[in-house]
């Protein structure tokens, strides 16, 4: 896959991951596993981006003694969850085009 | 491996990035294995889950850009000393066309690998080309009446064709070897900046 596609569809995934509640990181990798494989690597380097563009906040909760962090989304995040489906609605429609030859054949 | 100690190893694999950024990937890793730990995975398997510590390294320096690295590398400890600087500024003629030369190096490297890349897929396409102009010719031989001019033709387009084949097998693997190389190469540039510094 488009490593810039890939990109996109991962920023999209967290925040989809928090976007009805906050979450953790551990807890974003086991929610995400059945759709995407995705490492700690790679995740924090995703909650950092999306941090800076401020698409998500971040506070720390005391947990069974030691800290935890807690991303929340913010409207920004919410809008590009948003943009993200009105950009594939046509994406889609595109899709139907291009394989709707292949489907007539079948 | 215990918690402690694979943090103890990922920071020093990742010395020579910027300190808070170590910092708070180290957070990080720590809250994934505690985590773990609390879904019930003895220490030692929270931390395997994760990976080695050689892995996540070479992840973690895929992902920062390599103008981030350079840049703390370069960022002198301390502030640097009047004649340092005078230093610097004298030596500028000097170093600076040294650096660019360096720079222009790789990137020629770099080009020349993928010209020759270039040049096996222009090779490929120019015997499709071949194949093509082999069936058209013999084609108009047959009809015009050089019967056996028109089988030379066909079996060099047939020949073409073969070669072609057997040349796009080569080209698919050499451009997936070259991108594995320029991957491999540009982590081990990147680990150039981290990892030298003993841990703090």
């Amino acid at each position: 896959m488009d490593i810039q596609l890939k990109r996109g569809l991962l920023d999209v995934c967290v925040l989809a991951a928090i976007q009805n509640k906050d979450s953790y990181g551990y807890q974003m990798i086991k929610e995400l596993k059945p759709y995407v494989e995705l490492s700690e690597s790679t995740l924090y380097t995703i909650l950092k981006r999306l941090e800076t563009a401020n698409m998500l906040t971040v506070r720390t909760v005391e947990h069974s003694g030691r800290l935890r962090k807690y991303y929340h989304i913010t409207e920004a995040g919410r809008k590009r969850i948003n943009n993200f489906k009105d950009e594939w609605k046509e994406i889609l429609s595109i899709y139907r085009f291009i394989t709707k030859e292949d489907d007539e054949n079948a | 491996m215990h918690k402690q100690e694979f943090l103890a190893q990922l920071r020093k694999g990742l010395s020579g990035m910027p300190q808070d950024d170590i910092e708070e990937r180290l957070v990080f890793y720590s809250e994934m294995v505690d985590d773990r730990m609390e879904e019930g995975l003895s220490e030692t398997e929270a931390v395997s889950a994760i990976g080695t510590v050689n892995d996540v390294v070479s992840q973690i320096l895929l992902e920062t850009p390599f103008p981030r690295l350079v840049k703390e590398k370069i960022k002198p400890g301390r502030a640097l000393r009047s004649w340092e600087i005078v230093l610097l500024i004298c030596g500028f003629p000097v170093w600076f066309p040294l650096l660019i030369a360096a720079c222009a190096m790789v990137l020629a490297v770099y080009l020349v690998v993928w010209s020759v890349m270039i040049a096996l897929w222009a090779t490929e396409a120019s015997l499709w080309v071949g194949v093509l102009g082999g069936m058209v010719s013999a084609a108009i031989f047959t009809i015009r009446g050089y019967g056996l001019t028109g089988i030379v033709m066909l079996s060099a387009g047939l020949c073409c064709a073969g070669l072609s084949i057997f040349l796009f097998f080569g080209c698919k693997a050499a451009t997936k070897g070259i991108c594995r190389l320029t991957r491999k190469a540009v982590l081990w540039m990147k680990s150039r900046f981290v990892g030298k510094e003993e841990a703090v």
